[in-house]
């Protein structure tokens, strides 16, 4: 897109400006209208799954209910407690939102279709998704109000502990496809046995694949990990203090993240853009659509644990994050390594 | 043009940043300056093509580090008029520091100004087509592998020693068993009983 708009008569400077602004609105805008879509997939599938009917009044089938919310949350008054630091209170909600987003520029939609083609790709979002933990304990901690506080505390050594077990999964799928390029990854995915595409079908890499899908939950503190705003301890978690646009940003924020997270778990493991099978005429199907496919299957998952499994036990969180995730993918990346250096790298030496 | 854009917004706002890390009253919103200062270091290391280092510093610092600091110094509880009283007792230590770090960057940047360092005694000329992922880690475990492997050690160390010093066996507490829990049925623990009326439940 930069050429196209050099070819209009700009300065490379100013069309690479121009283009990556664009870039960044068309992916930005269709999130959004995404994460108000997702919600209501959400509410629908988790009403299905308890016998309910779910949203079905403002719209056909309840369709615009999101939006309505939206507006609805839009007109209300935003109330800053009189107690609470007033600054940190404001820019919470939006670190959380802002960073939510950022994430998606290293996200191939598609062969070359993406903002930014960088190298670190996977560092970058690992990087990018440590910063989500601010805007959750600067909003506990602003809020100067007991519950909040809590809830900050938990939601932080939750998403420190996922984070490492997490790294470590990375790790593994990095080493076998040799790059941190998020095309890369892709690509390197193409073609087991012949015929399928995606890392979780080699039985060295489905373990993590599983183990992925749930710190996933976990790190964007999804039922049943979702700790930080159990109601029936923490009134709303951090989030109790919140009102209006606020509290709507970090809604956003947080499906906007559960959304990244489908995708990149359909990155890491299940082939990304790729389709699933490695049969040319299935190639026909633009990328972006497969990859939006595998987003939409993730969060069904999402949705389908959430409505039936339930909440963890504090400890039982921790436990699972430390005792049983970290050693389990630190032995999987000693065995994706060695097994690599026996195979591809030629044996030790 | 982007690039020196990039740079002196960066650079003030490190700068700034930084600054403000020391003059803040409140604690919370000096760590908050320091992440701030963090994160645009990360910038400049980016501008400089050291993009792994940018990203390792985001990961390790903000990401990590800098969450236990916020963590600590938010269960903080902060007396302020105890925290200016020391101010004055301080200074001179304060000022010696300052004055030999202001002595360290003129001796530096006299140094640089000098002329090229020599650098024929450097490693080996890092090949600019790798990516740095690769540069970093072609020296790393090859040429300078007992100095990681040393490094690595001295954090073990460091890691058991914290473990062991702050570790202690505290009595009374009931320690879960998983595996048991996990055993139990309903029928180990409830029983139905045909209860006649008037008399009391056998235990």
């Amino acid at each position: 897109m930069t050429a196209f708009f050099q070819g209009l008569g700009l300065p490379f400077e100013g069309a690479w400006l121009l283009s990556t602004i664009i870039g960044i609105l068309v992916i930005a805008l269709p999130l959004m209208l995404a994460v108000a879509m997702i919600i209501y997939a959400d509410r629908k599938i988790w009403a299905a799954m308890a016998l309910r009917r779910g949203p079905n009044v403002v719209g056909p089938f309840g369709l615009l209910q999101s939006f309505a919310d939206g507006l609805k949350v839009f007109l209300q008054e935003t109330i800053v407690p009189s107690a609470s630091n007033k600054a940190l209170f404001l820019i919470a909600p939006i670190i959380t939102f802002t960073v939510a987003l950022m994430a998606w520029a290293v996200i191939p939609f598609g062969v070359g279709v993406l903002v930014s083609n960088i190298n670190v790709g996977l560092l970058y979002i690992l990087a990018i998704s440590s910063l989500g933990v601010y805007g959750v304990v600067l909003a506990g901690w602003a809020s100067n109000s007991k519950y909040p506080f809590y809830s900050a505390i938990r939601a932080s050594a939750q998403m420190i502990s996922y984070e490492v077990s997490i790294g470590f999964i990375i790790i593994t799928v990095v080493l076998w496809a040799g790059s941190f390029n998020m095309s890369t990854i892709v690509e390197s995915q193409k073609g087991y046995y012949g015929f399928i595409n995606g890392n979780g079908f080699n039985p060295l890499l489905f373990p993590m694949a599983i183990m992925f899908l749930i710190s996933s939950m976990a790190e964007t503190a999804r039922a049943p990990f979702d700790l930080t705003e159990a109601e029936s301890e923490l009134v709303a978690g951090y989030q109790t203090e919140y009102s209006s646009m606020a509290f709507a940003l970090f809604w956003l924020g947080e499906y906007a993240n559960v959304i990244l997270m489908s995708g990149l778990n359909a990155i890491l493991f299940w082939g990304g853009y790729l389709p699933p099978f490695d049969w040319a005429p299935l190639y026909m199907v633009p990328g972006i659509i497969w990859f939006l496919a595998k987003i939409a299957f993730f969060f069904f998952v999402f949705s389908w644990v959430k409505a039936t499994v339930p909440r963890y036990r504090y400890d039982q969180l921790m436990r699972l994050g430390w005792k049983i995730f970290l050693p389990t993918s630190l032995f999987f990346v000693f065995l994706v390594s060695g097994f690599l250096m026996l195979t591809r790298y030629g044996g030790a030496q | 043009m982007i690039h020196v854009l990039a740079f002196y917004l960066f650079a003030i706002l490190v700068v700034s940043s930084g600054a403000l890390t020391i003059l803040s009253r409140n604690p919370v919103h000096s760590v908050l300056w320091l992440i701030l200062a963090f994160f645009n270091a990360a910038g400049l290391m980016i501008l400089l093509g050291a993009e792994f280092i940018a990203m390792l510093l985001v990961i390790v610092y903000v990401g990590a580090v800098a969450v236990l600091f916020l963590f600590v110094v938010m269960m903080l509880d902060i007396d302020f008029a105890e925290l200016r009283a020391g101010f004055v007792s301080y200074l001179p230590f304060g000022l010696l520091i300052a004055a030999v770090l202001l002595a360290e960057i003129i001796l530096g940047i006299g140094l640089w100004s000098v002329g090229p360092i020599e650098l024929a005694q450097r490693a080996g000329p890092v090949n600019p087509e790798l990516s740095n992922i690769q540069a970093i880690g072609g020296l790393l475990y090859t040429r300078y592998i007992f100095l990681f492997e040393a490094a690595g050690i001295v954090l073990l160390v460091a890691m058991i020693g914290a473990i062991v010093l702050t570790h202690r066996a505290r009595g009374g507490v009931r320690g879960q068993n998983i595996a048991k829990q996990n055993r139990r049925r309903p029928q180990d623990a409830t029983r139905n009983i045909n209860q006649p009326v008037g008399q009391g439940v056998e235990l």
